[in-house]
């Protein structure tokens, strides 16, 4: 009787891999071949991981339609099977995976949509955190306010697309036909959940690197002149307003 | 060389006054408002994943379905995409849908 662990690597050395045979290890009665039985632990490994980020990425499937969905994820599980005994991690690394998919170089704006789903996901399985209220805001001096530096939500994320990836994304997580959608206008996303429910919404101009250079910690001075910088269209206080308002910080270090 | 722009204090406490008026004509809620809006959707499973997903997912008859090598025998319709996306235009006005691919079609 070999070691379990030892007994274990050689039971998955071919659980992903069909064109290998069983492990001569795995026998039915009388030491015969169990290459059926074996089959069946390679299904149910296959099967939950497509199902798994079927339920991850639904509106990456809707898009392309199941079959190819499918197809494309089987792939991807065979390439890389989960590090995590965690369903819910696994997955992680699809979206770079749809990016450099031969059979989804026509939809060029997949990947950033299933960027926006894999952090609609992390989102909602991110810590709970209250977030700051503007009155929080209301007591900072007005000569502080550049300094100070904003602790993000862990919920909170940022994506930034060339092509309208949160209006094909927000299209195909409802159960409504689609209508035409014109992928060339770049987006950028807000992920948050400031209390139990995940929002993903579209960002000024300017509002990512606001937000992108805050969350990395950076001084609001900094970051304003940064989104300024990055889009003369910036609008500072609307961009605060709305930043307050989703939830994106839960507190303020003053700085010196 | 980088023209940075800086960002003044009288300008940034007037964008706070401006955002901060904002809020202040929301009335606050009251604790039992708050209450009830925090416990609609407060469904939430933590530690396991979505609704039913850490089942044994054995898929209809544990048969191969999900594995044997006829996976990729005339399964060449299956790369190419068939839900929504013939109503995203790609930009270059190419349609989501590609023509069928031929070099995948089994001999």
């Amino acid at each position: 009787m070999p070691a379990i662990d030892t007994y274990a690597a050689g039971f998955v050395s071919a659980l992903l891999d069909p064109e290998r045979p069983a492990p001569a290890m795995v026998s039915g009665p009388g030491r015969k071949a169990a290459a059926k039985r074996y089959g069946v632990y390679r299904n149910n490994v296959t099967v939950s991981l497509i199902n798994a980020l079927a339920a991850v990425y639904p509106a990456t499937q809707r898009i392309t339609g199941p079959d190819f969905f499918r197809m494309m994820v089987r792939l991807h599980v065979r390439a890389t099977p989960p590090a995590s005994p965690l369903l819910f991690e696994y997955g992680r690394d699809f979206p770079a995976f749809i990016e450099c998919y031969e059979h989804a170089q026509s939809m060029p704006w997949l990947a950033d949509v299933a960027r926006i789903e894999r952090a609609w996901l992390d989102a909602y399985h991110a810590a709970d955190a209250e977030p700051l209220s503007p009155q929080a805001f209301a007591v900072v001096p007005a000569e502080r306010l550049a300094g100070i530096v904003l602790v993000p939500h862990p919920a909170a994320r940022i994506l930034r697309s060339r092509y309208s990836a949160l209006a094909i994304f927000a299209a195909n997580r409802v159960d409504r036909p689609v209508t035409s959608i014109d992928a060339g206008e770049p987006e950028d996303t807000l992920v948050t959940r400031p209390g139990l429910e995940v929002f993903a919404r579209r960002l000024p101009p300017g509002g990512a690197p606001f937000l992108i250079h805050l969350i990395a910690g950076e001084p609001l001075g900094t970051a304003a002149a940064a989104a300024i910088d990055d889009s003369p269209d910036f609008d500072l206080a609307a961009n605060i307003a709305s930043m307050i308002g989703a939830g994106v910080f839960i507190a303020i270090h003053w700085g010196n | 060389m980088s023209t940075r722009s800086t960002v003044s204090a009288a300008l940034l406490a007037s964008a706070f006054t401006a955002a901060l008026s904002s809020f202040a004509a929301a009335a606050p809620l009251s604790e039992a408002e708050g209450k009830a809006a925090m416990d609609a959707g407060k469904e939430k499973c933590y530690g396991v994943s979505l609704a039913g997903m850490n089942d044994c997912a054995a898929g209809p008859g544990t048969t191969c379905q999900g594995t044997s090598t006829i996976d990729f025998q005339g399964n060449a319709w299956a790369f190419v995409p068939g839900g929504t996306c013939t109503a995203i235009m790609a930009p270059g006005d190419r349609m989501g849908s590609p023509e069928p691919l031929t070099r995948d079609l089994p001999a």
